[in-house]
């Protein structure tokens, strides 16, 4: 009897405990999970009601040359990124592991803390350093260009600086990651290698590469899917100018949306997203499985 | 020897250039938001050779700024407390109770993580709208209420409390809330302050969303208010950097105080989205 009543008890207060939380997940996550999913069906607007219209936001999206833009956009700037900050991070985390100290504290203060910052921050610093008149930076543009560049409004350096300044911002979690990563290896492993008469490039072939590497992917696949989430710093620095050159999915997502008040075909832009990162977490967390299983 | 100590030196220096190098658009903010407009714009010498603090005192007097500071500390500060208090109690019934659904529900903030938030921002948009949200700290604040990270940490950390602390409790009369908020929360206070300061710095920050909800300038955070001023200055580098500083003190000195915590938390919730 007793044993009944304390169970009974033990699930009311579960209830309880997870309710608050549940609500909110309800209401403000799975519900507008599911209505994305179903807007992406319909012609609505962004505000009122539309009608069903099966797969031909879908069918749209195959022939939108924008939105193949935006797709294309999306993928230079993940090459643009992922793997230049993954080097960057590591180079940097190993430097600061040779430090001993305030100085280590020091260093890794100073390159952790663009992190911390506002994008827009980020962005208005940027746009001073970057200027086409008076930026710090222009005549080491004009070095490699021959000419000063207004860097956010030409074709070509569009993209690039965009990952520059994004590198720039987001690398410090990086340098976090790998720091963890390095300070798991066993110091002795480095000592026997010494004893060994092992070079500092056969220490870090044969020790720290290979067990970094689970590290290595998690950097990879988290910057993989943030860097795909890319907004904000093409909204504020170039709008997804010029001519498109920046133009990203989640731009076009907001210019559907909010602008030309398209709320069923923006959702469907939204899913095409939703499916690659979703697909790009299973696979993820498959790839973790098989190193856990190793 | 002395070779050796030589190079490490060298090499000590090395890093300490790259290291100012990668700060050196903050210093050159500073240096840009200490000096004359006129000045900022006929000479461009590196050194802080001139304190003055016009372009700062133009811009608390001609922006928002204050109410923006208001919109953002209150808004992030809602958003921390809220998500840490449903967070560990959630995570608490899950971690110590059984009850059903409750693998159904731990595997739905497991998924959620794969979500990105942002493709959602169209159905939330139009959610907080029929709410009568739109434009509001209720309409800044809800959808930023889902942080499941937190359950995932603040679980892993109740999941290694011994079991014969929670039965003497038990056998003590005391309840369920006895145990969270007089055991459970209290042996964790270290990683409350480090998640509570990563919650807030990630809610203070965020861009897009407060960008889409909040439509009139006296509802607008930090982050967003900050990118209307090209309107109103016009190319006025001083102001914009001095705007773009004090819009990051707050951040910046947050992170210098606790960075113990900051990157422990980092860490940790990293750990966990791996």
């Amino acid at each position: 009897m007793s044993r009944i009543r304390r169970k009974q008890r033990e699930m009311r207060s579960a209830i309880i405990l997870v309710a608050p939380f549940m609500i909110i997940f309800a209401i403000f996550f799975l519900y507008p999970t599911i209505k994305v999913v179903m807007l992406s069906f319909t012609n609505a607007p962004l505000i009122g009601d539309g009608d069903w219209v099966g797969f031909d936001n879908y069918a749209k999206l195959l022939t939108d040359r924008l939105f193949r833009t935006s797709l294309w956009n999306n993928l230079y700037f993940v090459v643009l990124t992922v793997i230049p900050t993954t080097v960057i991070a590591l180079l940097i985390a190993l430097a600061v592991g040779q430090l001993r100290g305030r100085m280590q504290a020091l260093v890794l203060t100073l390159f952790f803390l663009p992190y911390i910052l506002p994008v827009s921050v980020v962005t208005l610093i940027w746009s001073w350093m970057l200027d086409f008149q008076f930026g710090i930076l222009q005549p080491l543009i004009a070095a490699v260009a021959g000419r000063p560049v207004a860097v956010f409004r030409d074709p070509n350096w569009v993209m690039p600086m965009i990952a520059l300044v994004t590198v720039w911002w987001t690398n410090g979690f990086n340098v976090l990651l790998f720091i963890a990563g390095l300070r798991n290896i066993p110091q002795d492993l480095y000592e026997a290698a010494a004893l060994d008469g092992a070079t500092p490039w056969q220490r870090f072939r044969r020790i720290t590469w290979p067990l970094l590497w689970p590290v290595t992917t998690l950097v990879l696949t988290l910057q993989l899917i943030l860097q795909l989430k890319l907004f904000d710093q093409v909204y504020l620095l170039s709008a997804g100018g010029p001519f498109n050159q920046s133009y990203v999915v989640l731009l076009q997502m907001y210019r559907e949306a909010f602008q030309l008040n398209n709320g069923g075909y923006a959702s469907a832009v939204a899913m095409v997203l939703f499916a690659i990162i979703v697909i790009l977490s299973v696979l993820q967390f498959q790839l973790l499985k098989i190193r856990g299983r190793r | 020897m002395t070779a050796k100590r030589a190079r490490n030196v060298a090499f000590v220096t090395l890093v300490l250039i790259a290291a100012f190098i990668w700060v050196f658009p903050l210093y050159w903010a500073l240096t840009t938001s200490l000096r004359s407009e006129s000045r900022i714009v006929s000479d461009a010498g590196v050194l802080l050779d001139e304190i003055n603090f016009a372009s700062y005192l133009s811009v608390l007097a001609t922006s928002q700024l204050p109410r923006w500071y208001l919109n953002s500390v209150g808004t992030s500060l809602i958003i921390t407390i809220t998500v840490l208090f449903t967070g560990m109690m959630c995570a608490y019934a899950l971690s110590q109770l059984r009850f059903p659904g409750r693998k159904l529900l731990y595997l739905l903030i497991v998924a959620s993580f794969m979500v990105p938030i942002p493709a959602l921002y169209v159905a939330q948009f139009i959610l907080m709208n029929d709410l009568g949200l739109v434009n509001s700290w209720g309409g800044i604040i809800m959808p930023q209420l889902v942080v499941p990270v937190v359950i995932i940490v603040y679980k892993q950390f109740f999941d290694a409390i011994p079991r014969e602390m929670r039965e003497a409790v038990l056998l003590d009369g005391g309840g369920e809330f006895t145990l969270l908020f007089k055991l459970y929360l209290p042996l964790n206070w270290g990683i409350t302050a480090a998640l509570a300061i990563i919650t807030f710095i990630s809610a203070w920050n965020n861009f897009f969303w407060p960008f889409l909800i909040a439509s009139s300038e006296s509802m607008m955070t930090i982050p967003v208010g900050i990118t209307q001023v090209y309107d109103t200055f016009g190319i006025a580098y001083g102001r914009i950097m001095a705007l773009a500083l004090l819009a990051a003190a707050p951040v910046i000195l947050a992170y210098l105080v606790f960075q113990k915590r900051v990157t422990e938390a980092v860490m940790i919730s990293a750990g966990v989205k791996g």
